[in-house]
C-alpha cells in the first residue's frame, strides 16, 4: 500500500489539519509517513502545498517524484491544478469549487473547472457551501477530507478517530460538526 | 503493523533536532528565528524541561550574540545549541570561525539551516563551506532519525575533540515530518570550566598554539569520518559509475530504486571532512563518479581538486545536475540517465499567486502612506530590509528598491544619502533593527547623514510566526541613546483615520536634512488575532471555573 498525497490551497487555509488528521489515523494504521510541509514567506497568502507520503514500506524521499502523485486534495480550485504535472495518470484530484480570489488577474471560473473536468479522475464539490448549510463554515476542510477518502486507503474509522482526536480538546460539538463535514463530504464523494 | 510506531514522535526535521538535544542532556539554546531553522528552539521552548526552567530558551538579538552565548555555556562545561539559518551564519561568521580556534568545552553543535530553491530566503548559500573554512566536523542527515541521533553524536564528538560541530541541514529535512524513534534522557553536564584556563584567549600567541592544536587535530576528524556510522559504502556490481550522495541527496536517489536494487557501488556521506579511505575504494574501482548533493558543488569541487586524476566526475558543475535550485527524486533520476516521463502540463490558467501582506496589516497603511510622502519626488529611494514588509516590493505597492541582508536598509540609505541621493529612507522592522540596524544608526548619527528611517513596529518578529521582538518598548530609547534628536524620533499610528496628522509628520521628517526616525506602531494582524483567541479561551475556563 502506498498513497503519495500532494495537500493544495491559499497560506491560512488549513491545508495542514486536513494532513494532521490523514497523518493520526496513518499512524493508528501503523503506516510509514513521510510528510513535507511550507513554512516561512509563502504562508502570508500566497500557494502552499504539502507533499504527504504514507506507505507500508519505509518512505525514502520527502519529496513526491512528479507524475507519481495519488492523489491531490486541494481547498481551493485554482490551487487544485497547479499540481497536476505531478498526478499519476490514475490518479485521482479531489477539490474545493469556491474559489479564494486574492489576486487581480484570478482567471473565470468556468475555464477553471472546464480544466478541473479534463482530469478524468475528478472530484469537484463546493465545501464552503456544504460546510455553511451544515452550520459550520470553518470545516469546509474536512468536507473535503471526507470527499477524499475513498481514495486514501485508510480506513474511514481511523480518519475519524482522527477527527475525534485531534479537534477533542475543542469540546463534542466541534467534533459532531467536524465528522458531519467529513460524512457529507464521503457521501458526494461517492455519488 | 501497530509495533512500527510504538514509541515514535511523528516530527519535523527541525523538531527532532530539538528532542535530540534535549534528550542528550542539552543546558540551553540560543537561536534568533529564521526560516527553516525556527522550528528548532520552539520546540524545546514547549518542553517540560525548558518549563520548569531546567534548559536555557529564549530568543536572542540576532545569531552573533546567540553564538557567543552559546560559546559561554560550553566554557562553562555544559551542552548547548545555536541554531540559525544559514544566512545567519554570515552573521555569527567572526564567532562561529573563532570558536573553532578556542574550541569548545561542554559539547557545542552549530546547527544552520540552508535553503536551497531560496524558498524563503535571499540566497542559497551552503553552510558545508563554513563547516571546512572552521576546520571542524560537519554533520549532515539524510532524514529526520539521523537528525535526532546526530545532536547527541555530535556533542559527543565535540566533547572528544574539544571542539564546535556544525550541523546541516536543509529546508526540506528542517520542514518534513516523519517518525522517530527517541532514547533515553541523559543527564546534563555539570558545570565544569576547562582544564586549560588559557584556552579562550585569542591573543596571537596562545592562537598560535590552538591554530596549531586545530590543524593537528584535522587528521583524527577524518579517522573519525572514515568509521562513522553516517558514511557508508555500499558496494554493487556495475563500476561504470560510482555514486557519492550526501545528505538527503541519499534518498533521492533511493527513490529511484524502490526494491533497493540499485546496482552500481554508492558511498552515503553524512559526516565530514570526507573519509578519504570510502573515496578513495570509490574511486579506484569506478569508471565514473556522480556527486549528488543539495546546495553548492562542495563535494564535487573537493573531489576534482583532490584526485584530479584523469577520471570524470559528473555533477552540478558539468551539468549532470542542474547547478541551482534544490534536488528532488526526478533531478536525481534525469542525472542516472533513467527514463522520466512528463504526463501532464499545468495549465495556462494558473495564476502566479504570490504572498502578501495579510488583511489588515499595519504595513500595508505604511507603505500607501509612504508612497504618497514621496510622490513629488523620482523613484528608487527607499531601502528596505529582511521581513514582511520586504513584500512591499511587490504590487500594488512597489514601494522599494533594495532588500539585501539584515540591518542593510539604514547603512545603504545613508551610502545614498552620502552621494547626494537625498531624501534617502530607509525601512526596517522592529526586530530587524534591534538584530542590525542599531549600529548602522550610530554611523548616520554620526555622519549627520540625511535620513529618514521608519521601524515598522509591530511588537513581533512576524514573518518567522511571530516570535518575540527583542526590540519591544525600548525602540524610542535606543534611538534617543544612539543620538538621533529627540524631536526627530517620530510614533505615528498607521491608520488611515490618522491619515492627515501622519503625512505632515512624514514630509516633515523627509525634508529634514538630518538623521531623522518614523515610528509607525500597531500590533501585527496575526499576533492580535491570536492574543485574542488566546484570552477568549482564558475567559472561557475562567466562565466555566465559577
Amino acid at each position: 500500500m502506498k498513497r503519495d498525497i500532494i495537500l493544495a490551497g491559499v497560506g491560512g487555509q488549513g491545508i495542514l489539519t486536513i494532513a494532521n488528521v490523514i497523518g493520526l489515523a496513518s499512524i493508528e494504521a501503523g503506516l510509514f509517513i513521510k510528510q513535507a510541509e511550507v513554512h516561512g514567506m509563502s504562508q502570508r497568502g500566497g500557494d502552499v502545498h504539502s507533499d504527504m507520503r504514507i506507505s507500508d514500506k519505509e518512505i525514502a524521499s520527502d519529496l513526491i517524484p512528479e507524475g507519481q502523485c495519488d492523489l491531490i486534495i486541494a481547498v481551493e480550485p485554482m490551487e487544485s491544478l497547479r499540481y497536476v504535472d505531478m498526478l499519476d495518470d490514475e490518479g485521482w484530484l479531489v477539490t474545493n469549487t469556491t474559489p479564494y480570489v486574492n489576486i487581480d488577474n484570478y482567471p473565470d471560473m468556468a475555464d477553471v473547472m472546464k480544466e478541473i473536468e479534463s482530469i478524468p479522475n475528478h472530484v469537484a464539490i463546493d465545501a464552503d457551501k456544504i460546510a455553511k448549510a451544515l452550520g459550520s463554515h470553518r470545516s469546509a476542510n474536512m468536507v473535503i477530507l471526507g470527499a477524499a477518502s475513498p481514495f486514501l486507503g485508510v480506513s474511514e474509522e481511523k480518519l475519524k478517530n482522527a477527527i475525534k482526536k485531534l479537534f477533542g480538546s475543542k469540546g463534542d460539538k466541534i467534533v459532531e460538526l467536524n465528522l458531519k463535514a467529513f460524512d457529507e463530504g464521503r457521501k458526494r464523494a461517492n455519488l | 503493523m501497530k509495533d512500527r510506531n510504538m514509541g515514535k514522535i511523528m516530527v519535523l526535521g527541525d523538531e527532532a533536532i530539538a528532542q535530540g538535544a534535549v534528550d542528550a542532556g542539552l543546558s540551553g539554546i540560543y537561536a534568533y528565528p529564521g526560516t527553516p531553522s525556527t522550528e528548532i528552539m520552539e520546540h524545546i521552548m514547549r518542553t517540560k524541561e525548558a518549563k520548569e526552567g531546567k534548559i536555557r530558551t529564549g530568543w536572542a538579538s540576532n545569531e552573533k550574540t546567540a553564538m557567543e552565548a552559546a560559546l559561554g555555556m560550553s566554557y562553562s562545561g555544559k551542552r548547548t545549541i545555536v541554531t540559525m539559518k544559514h544566512v545567519g551564519l554570515n552573521v555569527a561568521a567572526d564567532a562561529f570561525i573563532n570558536s573553532a580556534i578556542t574550541g569548545a568545552n561542554g559539547g557545542l553543535v552549530v546547527v544552520s539551516a540552508d535553503d536551497p530553491s531560496m524558498h524563503s530566503s535571499q540566497n542559497e548559500q551552503d553552510s558545508r563551506f563554513y563547516g571546512k573554512f572552521a576546520m571542524i566536523p560537519i554533520l549532515e542527515p539524510s532524514n529526520q532519525q539521523e537528525a535526532y541521533d546526530m545532536v547527541g553524536y555530535g556533542f559527543d564528538l565535540s566533547e572528544k575533540f574539544r571542539v564546535p560541530v556544525l550541523l546541516r541541514i536543509t529546508t526540506r529535512l528542517a520542514h518534513s515530518r516523519s517518525g522517530v524513534v527517541v532514547k533515553e534522557k541523559k543527564e546534563q553536564n555539570p558545570l565544569r570550566l576547562p582544564s586549560d584556563p588559557k584556552q579562550f584567549i585569542l591573543l596571537p600567541a596562545i592562537a598560535r598554539k590552538r591554530y596549531k592544536h586545530l590543524l593537528g587535530n584535522q587528521g583524527a576528524f577524518i579517522v573519525e569520518s572514515e568509521t562513522s556510522q553516517y558514511n557508508r559504502y555500499f558496494d554493487g556490481k556495475d563500476k561504470s559509475l560510482g555514486i557519492i550522495a550526501c545528505g538527503i541527496a541519499y534518498n533521492y536517489l533511493m527513490e529511484n530504486f524502490p526494491e533497493r536494487d540499485i546496482l552500481h557501488p554508492v558511498l552515503k556521506i553524512g559526516q565530514y571532512p570526507l573519509p578519504e579511505n570510502h573515496l578513495n575504494k570509490l574511486y579506484n574501482e569506478c569508471d565514473e563518479i556522480l556527486v549528488l548533493e543539495d546546495g553548492y558543488p562542495f563535494v564535487e569541487e573537493l573531489i576534482k581538486s583532490y584526485f584530479d586524476l584523469g577520471k570524470k566526475v559528473k555533477g552540478r558543475l558539468d551539468g549532470t545536475v542542474p547547478r541551482d535550485g534544490e534536488l528532488n527524486p526526478v533531478r536525481v533520476a534525469v542525472a542516472l540517465g533513467m527514463e522520466v516521463s512528463h504526463k501532464r502540463d499545468i495549465p495556462s490558467v494558473v495564476a502566479p499567486r504570490p504572498p502578501q501582506l495579510c488583511k489588515g496589516c499595519p504595513h500595508i497603511y505604511s507603505y500607501r502612506a509612504l508612497n504618497e510622502a514621496l510622490a513629488g519626488l523620482s523613484k528608487g529611494r527607499v531601502f528596505a530590509d529582511i521581513g514582511c514588509y520586504t513584500l512591499g516590493a511587490l504590487e500594488p505597492f512597489d514601494a522599494i528598491n533594495s532588500c539585501v541582508d539584515m540591518g542593510a536598509s539604514i547603512t545603504m540609505a545613508k551610502g545614498a544619502a552620502d552621494s547626494g541621493l537625498v531624501p534617502s529612507v530607509a525601512v526596517i522592522g522592529d526586530s530587524t533593527f534591534t538584530h542590525s540596524g542599531m549600529t548602522g544608526l550610530l554611523d548616520a548619527v554620526n555622519d549627520n547623514s540625511p535620513i529618514t528611517v521608519f521601524i515598522l513596529d509591530n511588537g513581533t518578529t512576524a514573518m518567522t510566526g511571530g516570535q518575540k521582538s527583542q526590540a519591544t518598548g525600548k525602540i524610542e530609547r535606543i534611538c534617543e541613546a544612539l543620538g538621533v534628536e529627540k524631536e526627530h524620533i517620530r510614533v505615528v499610528e498607521p491608520m488611515p483615520k490618522e491619515h492627515e496628522k501622519n503625512m505632515k509628520i512624514f514630509k516633515e521628517e523627509i525634508e529634514y536634512e538630518g538623521v531623522s526616525v518614523i515610528i509607525p506602531r500597531r500590533e501585527c494582524i496575526v499576533t492580535a488575532s491570536k492574543r485574542l483567541r488566546e484570552l477568549k479561551k482564558i475567559k472561557q475556563k475562567e466562565t466555566v471555573g465559577v
